[in-house]
């Protein structure tokens, strides 16, 4: 298989609503990868994008009005996605291109600009259930997840305070996080004491609404290796979707993560991830959501992530660091762009150019990975150096 | 980069300008049986991957993503959504074998366009939403634009772009899969209530539901799947700007079809594609695109594709047939689902499966998809029955 | 951090920006309406809604009773014409308390809050759930394992939908 490596990366700061278009946030990005690396448009050879629902930005075919803003002009350019997963599989997509042989260089770039959506970007996604016999309920986005976290909080008797620390610890790597939006530390009353959205869904169990884009620079082997001596490798890439029956399956354990980090795993001849693996960047749009999916990532054994996140294991000094970036709650949730900002993190830790962030122990192995649609899709890339 | 990768099965259904007896599920179901029994009966548990191409507005679902796996027996199955024609589905399918951690990837797309109430609403919603949108111009005013820019800088004629209509409806007659066959005279066209001129009623390709779904194999795989494989030669995609007053070429030619092409007669090794290329299902959205499209992906010089038409070089007995099909303007216009009836309809002429409508002794053929207004994005695919 | 630069752009603006007028915004929404062709399937299941029962399908190879019916069974991936009704009670697989509308509005002060549920449903093979709506009962006492029941419109204001139920309560 061919050896790919990631080589260059650059982000946005996340906001709530940002001056730029989506256009010029792909540009800002995409510019920033760019000069991390050294390189300019004429040396990418292929862009590989990635956005979620188009109706945030209220563009039909967003990949090609993006696609001047991505550095996709006269070039092949070719949009992913699979809802919230879409920023980690924009980078498995970018893979497939030089993996396959076709491609030397590769832009990934990825954006969301959910604060064009009026009156808020939650509305958007009633038309995300099923047209007939789920949206006459009127569902929201909160509805799912609420009875995902409740699920799974029931099954290995989690209390909200259990969850609520996962917000904590991402919240605070965050702080550290040049693009966050955030400036406060928060505590676990804070969270408990945030309104109640749709229990056990608080406030500050989630993350926020935001701006943003993220873009890496993906070579092939020689060329990485002449572009930077410190290429980050993809060592392994999976993906799954499940079933659109979601409530036909049991929401306490994501089992199509489960299969797609497997997938990535075995590419990556990794046959003991929470002891092989350095640093997570499980995704984290809500703070149960972190905690499930390190059980997805076979990173926690079922049911004891609490025990072990309460004993220091995930934080940023611990065994294994959890969301060293902040993760979606700590750094800002535009959707594919932060599933990006995962892949960025890795990047930086790993070449140990993190400077305060900066995980010790000098970090060899790292996974990233998102989710979303109807809580059924997973993307996993690990990466290595 | 010296895998290589066949289709071994093809299936399609509705191909209907309504279907409501089925929901889009139960449609794709079909489509993706009828593959699976093509490629000799596999079953979808031994599919490694699964690409769809669709987009969130087409169908009013948004993460329209989620509704893909289950209809194509890809339930916990990697499964990804290309927001792009069907022929970059395609190209997505084809790199996931190359990169040798997939070997059969199946690939799928639909329209469902009779459940949109205002299809022209949802194109305008594609355009700049800060500089064009609020000009409230039907969105065909961008064909209007490019026809009349083509027109004058080839010098082709209208009376050549209505001839494209008549060869493409006459050709639809005799393919089962074609909804809009007919024979059209030249006044019927030229004389057709104008949309945007000099682009006319009849210049537009109709609207049409259906599904399809294509199975794609590695060398190793196909050889053992299917005694007619159809090998992939090339395949090459590329995006110009989608603002239209800053394209590098113009309105006048199609840059992006060019691009796409250069790239797949590459990868195809093929040189002098006119004469190693034996026919073409290629974008025919509208009737100028036919023409604009044979010249950009070097069929002929620019401006001889209209002389070379009416000389009959595109029709099923000329030198080069193009849309024996009917293509979209004779079998009906399928969304992001074109490209992969362009690529089905290449692939049963390669099998000699075409029925009425086969060329005989055809090897190659090029199947060529255009995103259609306002963007610019084109990929192009090379096919050949020949390893 | 290294000396290069890794984030740039991403200017906040503050509402007050927007409504200041400092900023040039367009505003533009998709007229446009879809109508879903429901199929074989879905169309039977919001018949026999209208009717006051919940129907579902099986398949002959895995035996699944399935819930919503399905034309085919997607893991076997064969057809399946064999319609079972099921019952109209059920079992709350997991529950939330809602207290904002679907546009992110919260719920005003003394309006109650949205009980969304997956229900398992009775009749149908295991985890066959639904999602739906809890009613009649205080939102404090719902427990995930509660038995519920379909409570029903009456007849001549049911439309072939799922709201054909207007909820679920305790049994
Ligand atoms: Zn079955």
């Amino acid at each position: 298989m061919r050896k790919v490596a990631i080589v260059g990366a650059g982000l946005t700061k996340f906001v709530r609503r940002a001056l730029e278009t989506p256009k010029e946030l792909s540009f800002e990005a995409t510019k920033t990868a760019l000069d991390s690396c050294g390189l300019s448009l004429d040396d990418i050879d292929c862009v590989a994008h990635g956005s979620a629902p188009d109706a945030f930005d209220g563009i039909h075919q967003k990949g090609e009005y993006l696609a001047d803003g991505c550095g996709g002009w006269n070039k092949p350019t070719m949009r992913v996605y699979v809802g919230g997963a879409t920023g980690v599989h924009a980078v498995v997509h970018g893979w497939h291109h030089v993996a396959s042989g076709m491609f030397d260089i590769c832009l990934v770039v990825c954006e969301e600009k959910m604060s064009n959506a009026m009156p808020h970007a939650q509305g958007f996604f009633l038309t995300i259930f099923d047209a007939i016999t789920e949206r006459a309920l009127h569902p929201n986005l909160l509805w799912i997840f609420a009875l995902e976290m409740n699920r799974y909080m029931e099954r290995y008797g989690y209390t909200k305070e259990d969850m609520a620390l996962a917000a904590v610890n991402n919240k605070r790597n965050g702080l550290l996080h040049p693009s966050s939006q955030f400036k406060d530390e928060i505590t676990v009353e804070d969270v408990l004491n945030s309104e109640t959205m749709a229990y056990p869904v608080s406030r500050l169990d989630v993350s926020p609404v935001s701006d943003g884009a993220a873009a890496v620079v993906l070579a092939a082997e020689p060329v990485a290796r002449r572009l930077t001596d410190k290429p980050v490798w993809i060592e392994g890439v999976g993906w799954t979707l499940d079933t659109a029956y979601w409530a036909t399956r049991d929401l306490y354990y994501p089992r199509y993560l489960d299969k797609a980090a497997r997938m990535a795993y075995e590419m990556a001849g990794i046959r003991e991830p929470d002891k092989q693996i350095n640093i997570a960047e499980p995704y984290d749009p809500f703070d149960y959501k972190a905690l499930h999916h390190m059980e997805g990532l076979q990173l926690s054994p079922r049911g004891k992530t609490v025990e072990l996140l309460r004993d220091g294991h995930f934080a940023r000094d611990g065994n294994l660091p959890m969301c060293p970036s902040g993760g979606l709650l700590g750094v800002g949730n535009p959707i594919a762009a932060a599933g990006v900002m995962k892949i960025c993190e890795l990047f930086w830790q790993l070449r140990g150019e993190a400077g305060e962030r900066q995980v010790p122990g000098d970090p060899r192995l790292g996974v990233a990975q998102a989710w979303g649609d109807l809580m059924q899709v997973s993307s996993v890339v690990v990466t290595g150096i | 980069m010296s895998k290589r990768v066949a289709i071994v099965g093809i299936g399609c259904s509705g191909f209907r300008t309504t279907s409501t007896d089925l929901s889009y599920r139960e449609m794709i179901f079909e489509a993706a049986t009828k593959c699976y029994e093509d490629a000799g009966g596999i079953h979808p548990q031994s599919i490694d991957s699964f690409v769809a191409s669709s987009e969130d507005f087409m169908e009013g679902i948004s993460i329209a993503d989620e509704y893909v796996p289950d209809q194509l027996g890809a339930v916990l199955k990697p499964v990804q959504s290309i927001a792009g024609d069907s022929l970059q589905g395609l190209a997505s399918a084809l790199m996931q074998i190359k990169t040798g951690q997939q070997s059969i990837v199946a690939t799928s797309a639909f329209s469902k366009v009779s459940n949109l109430s205002h299809y022209e609403k949802v194109a305008a919603y594609a355009t700049d939403p800060a500089y064009i949108r609020p000009l409230k111009e039907h969105p065909y005013f961008i064909a209007g634009l490019e026809m009349n820019r083509y027109l004058h800088e080839s010098f082709s004629t209208r009376e050549q772009c209505a001839r494209v209509v008549m060869k493409n409806r006459y050709n639809a007659l005799s393919n089962p899969r074609a909804v809009y066959g007919a024979k059209v005279t030249l006044e019927d066209v030229t004389c057709a209530e104008p949309v945007s001129e000099p682009l006319g009623q009849f210049d537009i390709s109709g609207h049409l539901d259906g599904a399809i779904v294509i199975l794609l194999a590695s060398e190793e795989k196909a050889l053992e799947m299917t005694a007619n494989p159809v090998w992939i030669k090339g395949v090459g995609w590329a995006t110009d700007t989608p603002n239209l007053d800053s394209r590098r070429e113009g309105l006048g030619g199609a840059l992006y079809a060019k691009l796409a092409a250069d790239k797949a007669y590459e990868m195809a090794n093929i040189k002098s594609p006119v004469n190693e290329i034996d026919f073409a299902e290629i974008d025919d959205t509208f009737s100028y695109k036919e023409l604009q499209h044979l010249e950009a992906l070097q069929m002929c010089g620019f401006g001889e594709a209209g002389k070379l038409l009416e000389m009959g070089c595109f029709e099923p007995g000329g030198d080069l047939p193009v849309n024996v099909s009917g293509g979209s303007l004779g079998a009906g216009y399928l969304h992001e689902a074109n490209g992969l009836q362009k690529v089905m309809e290449t692939a049963l002429q390669l099998r000699g499966e075409a029925g009425k409508n086969q060329l005989a002794g055809v090897e190659t053929g090029l199947a060529f998809a255009w995103r259609g207004i306002p963007t610019a994005t084109g990929t192009a695919v090379v096919l050949s029955n020949r390893l | 951090m290294s000396e290069k630069i890794q984030v740039s752009g991403g200017t906040a603006l503050s509402e007050e920006d927007i409504r200041s007028g400092n900023i040039f915004v367009t505003e533009d929404s998709l007229d446009c309406a879809y109508a879903w062709d429901m199929g074989v399937a879905i169309k039977r299941y919001l018949a026999e809604l209208k009717e006051g029962r919940i129907i579902a399908t099986e398949c002959r190879k895995c035996k699944r009773i399935m819930l919503p019916p399905r034309l085919f069974c997607e893991l076997c991936f064969i057809p399946c014409n064999s319609w079972r009704y099921v019952k109209d009670t059920g079992t709350i697989n997991t529950f939330s308390i809602c207290h904002v509308h679907w546009d992110a509005s919260r719920i005003k002060e003394g309006e109650d809050p949205h009980l969304p549920a997956v229900i398992e449903i009775d009749g149908a093979s295991d985890g066959m759930g639904i999602m739906h709506i809890l009613g009649e009962v205080e939102p404090e006492k719902i427990k995930i394992g509660m038995k519920v029941k379909a409570v029903w419109k009456p007849k001549a204001k049911r439309t072939g939908s799922i709201t054909d139920i207007k909820y679920f309560k305790p049994l």
